[in-house]
């Protein structure tokens, strides 16, 4: 009787493992559309999370910052392309919110920068390079007797 | 001496001053664009217990024709808590209607807040899920906004408003709105 | 009690930084040797002192000791051993403290192992660093004191940050220290050249192997740091471009670029104001980190906490030290002239070109970093600079190079050849082309920067290889030769990893249940379960994973989402399979359903990302063995430098 209820309960156990199996599936994606999700977190990455200390909107898990992406979310469906949303963002944030600074006339110095200390490196090289010593320093007579001495140590 | 050796202390002596400001400013406030233009519109339930004033809903357009302060709250938010004395004062005063926007929350933990530490509020319109605080730009709580009689945004404070703020920057803006 | 003593050790250590820092500058100067002999002893008991008071602050952690402030700030009692006394500096007085006492420790360094150096010249350097250090002292005890007592002392501590948690606190803050405050000892030797005004090839020689070995520690630290990031943040990235981090790259952008040129000046007596103009940019880089971290002029995620008192007072010291600095180089370097012949095309004008390409980079770095702050200040409004800008500007700085370095060390001094240099490495240059060409193909689809950016990888590899087999042939060359390929090569390592991981790596966030299972590529991942764990001061919910590849189990991976005591915010303890073709991440979101049976799962593929801090390690390893080298153990010398740098010196005039 006993070895009878133990085969049960091991028949019973197998089944369940076995229907457990049967169910584990490949696991959906979190996201309810990829495609959408994709053009997110390629817009938000340029974006700033603002009750964060410097991190992105992409990978903020501040609750503003999932409200935010919900936002863009829906406004991805609607239809609206990357620059709409950004705009829609700036519009209520201001600049502030994006990560690459805007062309504006604040920030040319800061895009423009970079080549500018570029070419001003270059060029204090090339200057450099015209104005550097052509022929070697000659010695002085007193310099070649005190190197003579010291090359007869 | 060769002046071109001057070059880096000078440059430096720049970053220098431009280090000392930075010293003074908070690289975490962020002013908002809305200032000078229209208040975003949106159409909200009110915060009631019940009655006919639950079912009643609240739009900035109801305002139009006065000047009116705009204070966004919750009752999880700590800072609230310190500014909430100073607007206890100002409707005390009835300089100006304050009408709360209530953030992110819930309708019970809401009232039994506002019992508990008073309500300056004319009414509390409920923004539960946040939108209409993202169309204000609200990235903090609490903030204020100074609204004028048709309905442009004058000014917002990003934080609790001191008594300090209050008397040097909100009630001089207001008086002078409500003059013209 | 240990407390107050930490304390007086301090003002102690103060009082003889003071002494160290002025009397031996007096001394040299006026030919004093009773002072100039200061130094040594100064430096040293100073060493002892900082010692004192940073082992009693460790003592304070260690045994809980909530009646000082700093460690009720940062500890708790369930709070590991080991991450008490990393603790110490995982606040903003215990580091300063830690800068302090990595600080001491190297001019302790200096003062044991300067023998052969004139000691007039020892005497200036110690003493420049005592200065530094009397600066750091004098700001702890004025305005950070992490022996500040609380009383009535707390029940408890508020525990350290949970993100601090973590074995990675244990190495990076003292390595990374260990580095910036080791180009000190360049600065030192550069402000100790211009006050005596004696700058040649032989304070080069002197200078160079403190100046890599702070570099290799830099390197170490920076790249420990970015680990340390990718598989603590849970979210697999590895640099963000933070001000923070830009606060440690900078210095070693330009320790980067100082190495190379203390390579000239050593060879060829020349480029000696460059040298040390870029020394003191070195350190005040260092310095202007500090200041940036602990100010609060910009918002970071490791931002200290901030206090405007202290941003005045390291304002301060920053315009004493680098203003003071660079008005002596300003008056001084003049007189020191610069001779030397090299043709247009040669090893030094390839070396200038680099060094201008690095400053470039650190200015262009700089520049975002500051830029919100100078807009602000200026009432422009506010602004964000982030990855999207400085990835843009960084690279093609870098794309440059990359393509030197294969050519650099083929290069002749003086003059080099150029024909002969293509001829050599025409072979190299084919490879690359190839490489950069058929490469990216294997993956799963080809990319444009993925080649571009193996090309330039393989170039350096390629071109290093030939080199350094051609070399052979003479003899076996010295460990610098193989110290400086071997940095090459790692660099080429690092680039390698940065352009697979960018471009190929796969991220999947998905809704998994007990058993479901996820692909990534030939990879599956399958969630097994998900149980409580407890840990000695969280709680947690420990996800296990069963990795496979092809349908083989691999292994068995074990992830977190931790609640700490301390902290609201749950934190994620990814579960990572280490490859060195790959890393499978895994990281475990939130539960979805009420039973906690079902939950959200974010699982990355990494291609080559360890190649990133591999080549950060050969990185060091070459620098390491380019320090051992022979040259700078003679301490037979001695009577021949000197007499050698009077003749130099000599000619010079």
């Amino acid at each position: 009787m006993k070895r009878f209820i133990e085969r049960c309960l091991l028949a019973l156990a197998m089944a369940l493992a076995l229907a457990m199996v049967a169910q584990a599936k490949e696991a959906l994606p979190l996201a309810e559309d990829e495609a959408v999700e994709q053009r997110l977190v390629a817009i938000a990455e340029e974006l700033r999370c603002l009750v964060c200390q410097n991190e992105s909107l992409a990978g903020s898990h501040a609750p503003l910052a999932e409200d935010l992406r919900r936002e863009i979310r829906s406004l991805i469906r609607q239809g609206k392309t990357d620059a709409e949303v950004l705009d829609y963002l700036v519009s209520r944030y201001g600049d502030f919110v994006r990560y690459r600074p805007p062309l504006k006339p604040t920030t040319w110095l800061l895009w423009g920068g970079p080549l500018i200390l570029l070419l001003l490196g270059l060029g204090v090289l090339a200057y450099t390079l015209r104005h550097r010593p052509k022929i070697e320093a000659e010695l002085s007579a007193a310099e070649r007797t005190q190197a003579a001495k010291l090359l007869e140590l | 001496m060769r002046r071109v050796f001057l070059v880096p202390l000078l440059l430096f002596f720049v970053l220098a001053a431009f280090l000392a400001i930075g010293l003074t400013r908070d690289p975490r406030e962020v002013p908002s664009p809305l200032v000078g233009r229209p208040a975003p519109g949106f159409q909200l339930p009110r915060l009631a217990a019940a009655g006919p004033e639950a079912a009643a809903r609240f739009s900035p357009s109801d305002m139009k024709g006065k000047v009116w302060l705009l204070n966004v709250w919750a009752s999880w938010c700590v800072s609230c808590r310190e500014e909430h004395p100073v607007l206890l004062e100002l409707a005390r005063r009835g300089v100006v209607p304050l009408v709360g926007l209530n953030y992110k929350d819930g309708s019970a933990d809401a009232q039994r807040w506002l019992a508990q530490h008073g309500n300056p509020y004319l009414l509390s319109a409920v923004d539960q899920d946040g939108r209409v605080g993202i169309d204000y730009g609200v990235y903090g709580v609490p903030e204020t906004y100074v609204i004028d009689q048709a309905g442009v945004i004058r000014y917002k404070q990003i934080g609790p408003i001191s008594a300090e703020v209050l008397q040097t920057k909100v009630l001089p803006l207001i008086r002078e709105l409500q003059k013209s | 009690m240990t407390p107050e003593l930490g304390h007086l050790a301090l003002i102690l250590a103060l009082l003889v930084a003071l002494v160290q820092g002025v009397l031996p500058i007096v001394g040299a100067h006026r030919g004093t040797a009773a002072w100039i002999a200061l130094a040594r002893p100064a430096a040293q008991t100073q060493f002892v002192l900082v010692a004192i008071a940073f082992a009693c602050l460790t003592a304070a952690f260690v045994a809980n000791d909530f009646s000082v402030l700093y460690v009720a700030q940062h500890s708790h009692s369930k709070l590991p051993v080991v991450y008490r006394a990393a603790a110490v500096w995982g606040g903003h007085e215990g580091s300063l403290l830690l800068w302090v006492l990595m600080l001491s420790g190297w001019t302790l360094a200096v003062t044991l192992l300067s023998r052969q150096l004139p000691q007039a010249m020892v005497a200036r350097v110690v003493g420049v660093l005592g200065l530094v250090a009397a600066g750091f002292e004098l700001l702890i005890l004025a305005t950070s004191n992490p022996f500040e007592r609380l009383l009535p002392a707390a029940a408890d501590g508020r525990d350290l940050n949970p993100l601090l948690q973590d074995p990675g606190l244990v190495f990076h803050p003292p390595m990374l220290y260990m580095g910036y405050v080791g180009f000190s000892v360049a600065f030192a030797f550069a402000i100790a050249a211009l006050l005596s005004g004696r700058l040649d090839a032989t304070w080069a020689r002197w200078s160079r192997p403190w100046t890599t070995v702070a570099w290799v520690c830099l390197t170490l630290g920076v790249a420990a740091g970015s680990m340390w990031a990718y598989y603590e943040l849970g979210w697999g990235g590895w640099w963000f471009w933070d001000p923070v981090e830009n606060a440690s790259f900078m210095p070693w952008l330009m320790g980067t670029a100082l190495i190379h040129s203390l390579a000239v000046t050593e060879k060829r007596g020349i480029f000696k104001n460059w040298t040390v103009l870029l020394a003191i940019g070195a350190f005040s880089l260092s310095l202007l980190g500090t200041f940036l971290v602990r100010s609060g002029v910009l918002t970071s995620v490791h931002a200290f906490a901030t206090d405007p008192r202290r941003g005045i007072f390291i304002l301060s010291f920053l315009i004493a030290v680098i203003g003071g600095s660079l008005a002596l180089f300003a008056w001084r370097a003049p007189k020191v002239g610069s001779g030397g012949i090299f043709a247009a095309l040669s090893r030094e004008t390839l070396l200038l070109v680099n060094n201008v390409l690095l400053v470039v980079a650190a200015g262009s770095v700089l520049l975002g970093t500051l830029y919100p702050l100078l807009i602000d200040a200026l009432g422009l409004g506010k602004l964000s600079v982030g990855p999207p800008y400085f990835n843009a500007v960084f690279v093609p700085i870098m794309v440059p190079l990359l393509v030197l370095v294969g050519l650099g060390p083929l290069a002749r001094w003086k003059q080099l050849d150029a024909r002969d240099m293509a001829r050599r490495l025409r072979i190299a240059f084919v490879l690359a082309l190839i490489a950069g060409a058929v490469l990216p193909a294997l993956a799963d689809r080809w990319s444009g920067l993925v080649a571009f950016g193996l090309l330039l990888a393989v170039w350096i590899v390629a071109s290093t290889v030939f080199q350094v087999r051609e070399r052979l042939k003479a003899g076996f060359p010295p460990l610098s030769y193989w110290g400086m390929h071997l940095a090459h090569l790692g660099l080429a390592v690092t680039v390698i990893g940065v352009v697979m991981v960018k471009n190929h790596e796969v991220e999947k966030d998905v809704r998994m249940a007990f058993g479901d299972t996820v692909q990534l590529g030939s990879y599956t991942i399958r969630l097994l379960g998900v149980k409580p764990v407890d840990g000695p001061n969280y709680m947690a919910q420990r996800g296990d994973v069963e990795l496979s590849k092809n349908g083989q189990p691999l292994t068995r991976l074990l992830h977190e989402k931790r609640l700490y005591l301390s902290s609201p915010n749950p934190m994620t303890e990814a579960a990572i399979d280490n490859g060195v073709a790959r890393d499978i991440y895994v990281s475990l979101g939130e539960a979805l359903d009420a039973t906690g049976s079902v939950w959200s799962v974010r699982v990355y593929y990494k291609p080559f990302v360890s190649w990133i801090w591999g080549g950060a390690l050969l990185m060091a390893l070459g620098g390491a063995l380019a320090a051992a080298d022979r040259r700078y153990r003679l301490k037979r010398r001695a009577a021949a430098g000197e007499a050698v740098a009077a003749v130099t010196t000599g000619a010079a005039a």
